[in-house]
């Protein structure tokens, strides 16, 4: 007789195939169980599947608000490749996008009658400083105290939003703004440029794949890419080599904070123009979701942002025309996360059921 | 009347290419402490696991009691009479010591029942324990304490300690004996397994000595001396040597002096003002059974610890003692440590990338923090080319290679970068035989061509076979050097079981 319940045991080698096909087959697997959920609620899968992934993309208005989610999910994405792939576990790019959104944002709030080139530059650099700076508390943590970096950075993503809470009702408030919790608008040269007229997708999508360009040149060209990477795979390897760890963890916590600082910054200074309490639907934390679903690559985490960018605009149209709420979208989002790391799990093990005696 | 509880006949277990158990036969009396003696590698763990569940025997019987004895799970092992205490405690650090016991016993129990049983053999074996002192809060002595009590209260026939005095301090050693007496004198048998020589004679009644998974011989210790143990322990290894000393020159060149470094843990090894000598050309062995400050030593040798307490390491008239490993390499320092998965080498890097662990400063891999894919390839394919690795190429991934092949690689990695010394350990553990061959050759070649090389070994033979002067490690102290040449083998026995004379 075999026993009730599998035990895990690793496989020799895992094969290089399945490691590519891990996202296509938790994509297909959640549809399936968004398919099952639908018909559970009472609504025709397709017509439902149609409404979520489909009708959402089929104007070039859609497509342009596609790519507007997609920017801030890629950019914090390629970011926490940088941790990851160091094996740190940074869970507070909400945190340091807030705070890149308060810095570069405060630029702006402070030069809001100010139309000049230098603005939008200088805002920018001041929204990477404010997320690096953020990024960096749970590194010094880490390297001095060594604390965890999961909880501290995740505690400190609730400081950054009080933060801003404060702000928008207290010393940043808009004058004019009878009384809501938001700050002034920024000046026109305080804007991101729009690409296209009529349409949101604005010149935070070039950035972004400017800095995922760049971050693909470090990860495959560089010898500082080569140690974080080490130094994930095993940390004695890299003592071994004499790669100084410290730095690696400060590095990756700097860069990474800094490419959310900028996806805040993006966000309040594209599509919404001042400071608020909501600026960010949860892209830090959706990120993680996207830089996994990517395979921490710099192409798979395109692809993947798109990918869980619809499901951001798929929850809009359900609620609109399903009368679903819209937290469907994140029972997709977590979908994915949970076949993602479940096919993980069985690449690199199997299960057995042991004989009983 | 048979005064013998355990028969073991024939017992044999094979892994891959290895045979750690040939034919393994003896007898275990009742009521004594018989003691099973041999290097690492001899095949005394693999017995043991056998014993206690934890590993199948290819062939062979086992009899308790004159009954078969049969079990597949340290359960099973426990309800026959037989339990054991690891090397390693599995106890909950931030459980109390009685959730611990109570955790570790097979059937229910209630909370005062066992507090009465506790305090019965508490008393009797001299086994004082602090019922709810959190783990965290003992000494190892303590903690094994609690692993022996956990045993105790399933009342076993047949205790296997399982190289109990590694962790303990001497007075912890010492009131370990008290209890294993009382254990005995009550009628029970111990199973103790151990390299120490002196602990076989002053505690154990019966020694069976085994070498290369097989049975030297069983014995009552009453008319050994720590000499014949170890005579019988490593065999009679010494065969005409062939080393050469020509070309070694007399300049010094690597100098450690007074190497002291605590560490406040139990399971490391403190090292105790470490001295040697190593000449140009010259290959120094360190010899000694694992767990002697072998790791500890390596670590401070490669730069990756450099908080010792005390001492210096010279190397061409420069103190090196605080330097990372990679200001170690640009003095052409270069070293490979024990483990190749995941230390020396990164499995799931390919070659090529495997490379990089190790620069040189004349490599001319990295420009402007730009690796420079050309130059590493070639060097790799350099080193799979001269050193004879057996590989589809250099993009394979270093886990796909075996051990002896990646381990081929990794040495000629650091030999092609023409170290001016190799300091290197366990140099062909656990790879085959044509490997283990040339892997030794070219560390001789190597040092004919004027490399000093530290070899850190618990393999005896090879140390014999290749070094020039060779000295024993035992409880993190070094011992004065011998010429290999000339040493005696009882000599080298006696210093590995920590005996001085």
């Amino acid at each position: 007789m075999n026993s009730l319940f599998p035990s895990v045991v690793s496989r020799s080698q895992s094969s290089g195939l399945m490691n590519f096909f891990v996202p296509i087959i938790s994509i297909v697997l959640t549809l399936i169980t968004g398919s099952i959920i639908f018909i559970l609620l009472g609504f025709d899968p397709v017509y439902a599947l149609y409404t979520f992934f489909i009708s959402p993309i089929s104007s070039t208005y859609g497509i342009s608000e596609l790519f507007v989610k997609a920017t801030p999910l890629a950019l914090i994405a390629i970011g926490l490749s940088y941790c990851f792939k160091n094996n740190i576990y940074n869970i507070g790019a909400e945190g340091q996008l807030t705070m890149g959104a308060i810095f570069g944002g405060g630029i702006g709030i402070l030069f809001h009658d100010t139309n000049a080139f230098w603005l939008l530059p200088l805002m920018i650099f001041a929204g990477a400083i404010g997320g690096a700076l953020w990024g960096l508390i749970p590194a010094i943590l880490k390297t001095k105290f060594n604390t965890n970096e999961i909880l501290t950075s995740l505690m400190l993503v609730y400081v950054a939003l009080f933060i801003l809470d404060y702000l928008v009702v207290g010393p940043w408030k808009d004058p004019f703004g009878y009384s809501f919790p938001k700050s002034r608008p920024f000046s026109e040269s305080g804007r991101m440029p729009l690409l296209f007229d009529g349409l949101r997708v604005h010149f935070g999508l070039i950035i972004t794949l400017f800095l995922i360009f760049v971050s693909w040149f470090i990860f495959s060209k560089t010898i500082f890419g080569f140690q974080l990477k080490v130094s994930g795979y095993s940390s004695k390897a890299a003592r071994y080599a004499g790669f100084n760890q410290t730095t690696l963890v400060f590095f990756a916590f700097a860069i990474c904070g800094a490419f959310a600082g900028i996806a805040g910054l993006a966000e309040v200074s594209g599509p919404i123009g001042l400071l608020y309490r909501d600026i960010s639907p949860n892209y830090g934390f959706t990120a993680i979701i996207v830089a996994f679903l990517g395979r921490l690559h710099p192409i798979g985490i395109i692809f993947a942002s798109l990918v869980i960018a619809l499901t951001y605009l798929g929850a809009e149209d359900a609620q609109l025309f399903l009368q679903i709420p819209s937290a469907v979208g994140f029972i997709f989002q977590g979908l994915v996360l949970f076949y993602l790391l479940g096919a993980e799990l069985l690449i690199n093990y199997k299960l057995t059921y042991k004989k009983l005696l | 009347m048979s005064d013998t509880i355990l028969n073991i006949e024939n017992i044999t277990k094979s892994f891959p290419r290895v045979v750690a158990n040939k034919k393994v036969t003896f007898d275990i009396k009742k009521n004594a402490v018989h003691a099973i003696l041999g290097e690492n590698g001899a095949g005394k763990s693999t017995l043991v696991k056998i014993l206690y569940g934890l590993l199948e025997p290819d062939q062979g019987n086992i009899k308790l009691n004159n009954k078969d004895f049969k079990v597949s799970s340290p359960a099973e092992a426990r309800k026959q009479g037989i339990g054991m205490v690891f090397q390693h405690f599995s106890l909950f650090d931030s459980l109390s010591v009685k959730e611990n016991l109570i955790l570790g016993i097979d059937e229910k129990m209630s909370y005062s029942d066992l507090e009465d049983k506790l305090e019965n053999i508490s008393s009797r074996y001299n086994l004082p324990l602090d019922l709810d002192a959190p783990i965290t809060a003992l000494s190892a002595g303590e903690k094994q304490r609690v692993e022996i009590v956990r045993i105790l209260l399933q009342d076993p026939q047949i205790l296997i300690m399982d190289e109990p005095t590694s962790v303990l301090t001497p007075q912890e050693v010492e009131s370990l004996f008290v209890t294993l007496n009382a254990l005995v004198k009550e009628g029970r048998t111990i199973l103790y397994i151990t390299h120490k020589l002196e602990e076989v004679i002053s505690i154990c009644d019966t020694v069976t000595i085994m070498r290369s998974g097989e049975i030297v011989d069983t014995s009552s210790t009453s008319n050994q001396t720590a000499k014949t143990l170890a005579t019988k322990m490593l065999g009679q290894k010494l065969e005409d040597l062939k080393t050469n000393y020509g070309h070694i020159k007399d300049e010094v060149n690597f100098e450690v002096k007074n190497i002291s470094c605590e560490f406040n843990d139990p399971f490391l090894t403190d090292l105790k003002n470490i001295s040697f000598q190593v000449r140009v050309g010259e290959i120094y062995g360190i010899a000694g059974v694992a767990g002697n400050g072998q790791s500890e030593l390596m670590d401070i040798l490669t730069g990756e610890n450099i908080n010792i307490k005390s001492g210096s390491i010279t190397f061409d008239n420069k103190k090196i003692e605080k330097y990372g490993p990679q200001k170690r390499r640009d003095l052409s320092i270069s070293f490979v440590p024990e483990n190749r998965l995941g230390h020396s080498a990164v499995p799931e890097l390919s070659l090529s990338e495997n490379i990089l662990l190790s620069q040189f400063p004349k490599n001319n891999f990295i420009k402007n923090g730009i690796i420079l894919k050309n130059n590493v390839d070639d060097f790799a394919n350099n080193v799979i080319n001269e050193f004879k690795v057996i590989t589809p190429g250099n993009d394979a991934k270093a886990s796909s290679l075996s051990g002896g092949n990646l381990q081929k690689y990794v040495i000629g990695r650091e030999i092609s970068s023409k170290p001016k010394i190799l300091i290197i350990s366990h140099p062909t553990w656990g790879i085959d035989a044509g490997a283990e061959h040339s892997i030794r050759e070219s560390l001789i070649e190597l040092s004919q061509n004027g490399t000093s090389i530290i070899v850190i070994s618990q393999d005896l033979d090879e140390l014999i076979e290749i070094t020039h002067k060779i000295s024993v490690i035992y409880d993190g102290k070094l011992s004065k050097p011998f010429r290999t040449n000339e040493v005696e083998i009882e000599k080298l026995g006696l210093l590995m079981g920590g005996k001085n004379e």
